[in-house]
């Protein structure tokens, strides 16, 4: 199939796919009158209350669990980047990103506790598979003269340290502080399950009804990750590091018990009926039949009709991006609210919605859309800023239809594509709210201490992102389309 | 044959296009070869086929290729150190990375003042100009040392006076040499023998001092 015919065929099955999720979707707002809590939280953002105890400590560790995170990641990627052609090192780095860091630290959590351990790990483990991936591509992408000039038996350490890993070094940071910015975002969601970061104030607050207090929090993580890239300067690093360690080695935390990691390797995730006695093979069917099924259907329905959202807002939002499009007042108008979506986490997103709207998978659909779509937008509206136009080129919205959408179909599509995966990721955790995707069954079995079932629905949940991965990478391919790790970055 | 490397009727090119047809080649101890013609002739190919012949024996190569191979972002001192990584392990290599030992800085400094540039051992390689870049391509090559050193137009982006006492250094320094050169006094001055290549073969292969200006005239027409 030509790489036209493909792009054709693929828009179609993509309509009839979302169509045909949009169909099973359950999207009903099921609260009676999302008009009273909309005023309230509206009135409480007009009175943020910055007085609550814990409000900036929660803020202190958000960024201190990020920066550890983050930068323990970076160092295990870069160790491991050299090594990423060795199919058993890829599948090992592939398998550690592919699960989520909430569901990381939830089979964390028993384990190391509530501890600010668990949320560094949960964050460093998932951040390492991603960053061995790009930092290998960056190495394997500088130019070769320098490595080819030296000789042939040069150690193959000395030839990256000298001849790769200097010219690679400006992208590396570039790209480790992009992933600062992300981790920001996974810190805060951490939140929700009971690490003492951002998200967790902010659950507390809503469940209370205090959306002035709420409101602070919110306030408060923007005042953070917008200007991330203002406040993380390299040759300040040594300093935030050892002050992070030191607000972390303060916390107190509810302790284990002893050999809580012996316990949790030999007892709890070991199938019960091994445990016990028992046929494996019905436990297993069941489990797969009566959870795993149920719960990946629910996230492939949900990530569909979000990624056809997250579509729908990128194609049509993207122009309002571009000055000749929509005016300077319009695009900066624009760049905000787009700024302000992508800066907040999906999970975060739905849980307010979550709030506003009651339980269906309709707060879900609206934030992992509104995010991805405002992500894809920002990078479409980069480039079309960047496009070499005629001068007689038209503006406004025939530049959009004439110019900007045709020759920005292939990024929109490879965009996309690309972040399919991301939102099956992240609509497998958005059953922790509640809704019924694997992050439901997950979280279900970790309270009932049924480990063991959780490992299994883990297994499944990275199988689900492995396979989405491979065919994204597929249709990528027969489509002709390519991206360079800079251009997924925001 | 006491040659360093030779080539038997071999066909060089990059993938699938040839560059240069049925080439026999033996590179003796002690010669100084230089290498004519216009620039796309296959000068850059035949260095490489060499390289490539010689770094499957024990023989020990250096290389100063035309695109010189140094990474911007390090500092000469380090661009020059590079020429003999696989001489140390790895540990000692990244520690160079980190902080040089004494003794590495002055024998890299000496070998830098040497083709012209002193005190420029902590200067990155993007600051430098294009021919004091050439420079610190010939230092790597005079620190690394060995038997052998090939050369792609080593000296193109300096003066001609320069361009003279830097190949002499090179001969000081590598008993055998092969060079491909832009300029034919250069050649007859440094040379003992000269390869002429022209339309994907080898027109010419003889003493330097038997070249004749009729040779040279009908290479470059």
């Amino acid at each position: 199939m030509t790489a036209a015919r493909a792009r054709k065929f693929g828009l179609w099955a993509f309509v009839a796919l979302s169509l045909i999720a949009l169909g099973l979707s359950d999207l009903q707002s099921n609260r009676p009158d999302p008009w009273n809590t909309l005023v309230a939280l509206g009135r409480g953002f007009l009175t943020p209350d910055f007085g609550t105890d814990g409000l900036w400590l929660g803020a202190a560790l958000t960024v201190a669990f990020a920066l550890v995170g983050v930068l323990f990641a970076a160092a295990v990627g870069l160790v491991l980047a050299p090594f990423y052609a060795n199919p058993v090192v890829r599948g090992f780095c592939v398998t550690l990103r592919s699960i989520h860091e909430l569901f990381w630290a939830l089979l964390l959590m028993q384990v190391t506790g509530l501890g600010p351990l668990t949320g560094l790990l949960a964050i460093g483990i998932p951040y390492s598979g991603i960053f061995a991936r790009v930092f290998s591509d960056l190495l394997s992408e500088t130019p070769q003269s320098a490595a080819s000039a030296l000789p042939r038996s040069t150690p193959r350490t000395s030839l990256i340290l000298y001849a790769r890993l200097p010219l690679a070094w400006d992208q590396i940071k570039a790209y480790a502080l992009y992933r600062i910015e992300c981790g920001l975002r996974s810190s805060a969601v951490l939140g929700f399950i009971g690490l003492p970061t951002l998200g967790y104030l902010l659950e507390t607050f809503f469940r209370q009804a205090h959306y002035s207090q709420a409101a602070a929090v919110l306030y408060l993580f923007f005042a953070l990750i917008l200007p991330v890239r203002l406040w993380m300067r390299w040759s300040l690093t040594p300093l935030y590091l050892v002050a992070a360690l030191w607000l972390l080695a303060l916390q107190k935390f509810p302790p284990m018990g002893e050999g809580a990691l012996i316990r949790f390797l030999t007892e709890d995730i070991v199938p019960a009926p091994l445990r016990n006695g028992g046929e494996l093979l019905p436990w297993l069917t069941k489990l797969l039949e009566t959870q795993a099924l149920p719960g990946t259907l629910t996230t492939v329905i949900l990530a569909q009709v979000a990624l056809a959202l997250a579509a729908f807002i990128a194609i049509f939002g993207f122009p309002a991006l571009v000055p000749r499009v929509s005016g300077r007042i319009g695009s900066t108008i624009a760049h905000g609210v787009f700024v302000v979506l992508r800066s907040i986490p999906d999970y975060m997103l739905a849980f307010v919605f979550l709030q506003i709207l009651g339980p269906s998978l309709l707060p879900a659909v609206l934030a992992l859309g509104l995010h991805n779509g405002a992500i894809i937008a920002h990078l479409l509206g980069q480039q079309s800023r960047g496009l070499a136009l005629r001068p007689d080129a038209p503006s406004g919205l025939s530049l959009w239809g004439y110019e900007l959408l045709p020759r920005q179909s292939g990024t929109i599509w490879a965009l996309c594509l690309y972040r399919w995966e991301i939102i099956i990721r992240d609509s497998a955790i958005m059953g922790l709210l509640g809704l019924g995707t694997l992050g439901f069954f997950i979280e279900k079995n970790v309270q009932e201490l049924r480990l063991d079932r959780v490992v299994v629905l883990l297994l499944v949940s990275a199988a689900l992102t492995l396979v989405v991965d491979h065919i994204s990478t597929r249709l990528r391919a027969s489509m002709r389309l390519r991206l360079g790790p800079q251009s997924v970055t925001t | 044959m006491g040659g360093i490397v030779h080539l038997e009727k071999r066909t060089l090119g990059w993938g699938e296009t040839p560059v240069l047809t049925d080439v026999t080649l033996t590179v003796g101890i002690g010669e100084r070869i230089a290498l004519l013609g216009r620039s796309g002739t296959g000068k850059s190919t035949l260095l490489a086929a060499l390289r490539e012949e010689v770094e499957k024996t024990t023989h020990r190569a250096a290389l100063v290729p035309q695109d010189l191979g140094l990474v911007p972002q390090l500092s000469t001192f380090h661009n020059v150190y590079m020429g003999r990584l696989d001489d140390f392990g790895t540990l000692r290599n990244l520690g160079t990375l980190v902080y040089p030992r004494a003794k590495d800085r002055s024998e890299v400094g000496a070998i830098l003042a040497s083709v012209g540039l002193p005190d420029m051992l902590r200067k990155p390689a993007e600051t430098l100009s294009g021919g004091q870049r050439q420079r610190v391509a010939i230092a790597r090559a005079l620190y690394r040392g060995g038997e052998v050193v090939f050369a792609d137009e080593p000296v193109s982006a300096v003066d001609i006076t320069q361009g003279h006492h830097l190949i002499e250094q090179l001969h000081a320094r590598f008993s055998t040499s092969v060079m491909a050169l832009h300029n034919v006094d250069l050649a007859r001055a440094h040379a003992t023998r000269v390869i002429g290549l022209k339309g994907g073969r080898i027109t010419f292969d003889l003493a330097a001092v038997d070249l004749t200006d009729a040779q040279v005239a009908e290479l470059y027409a």
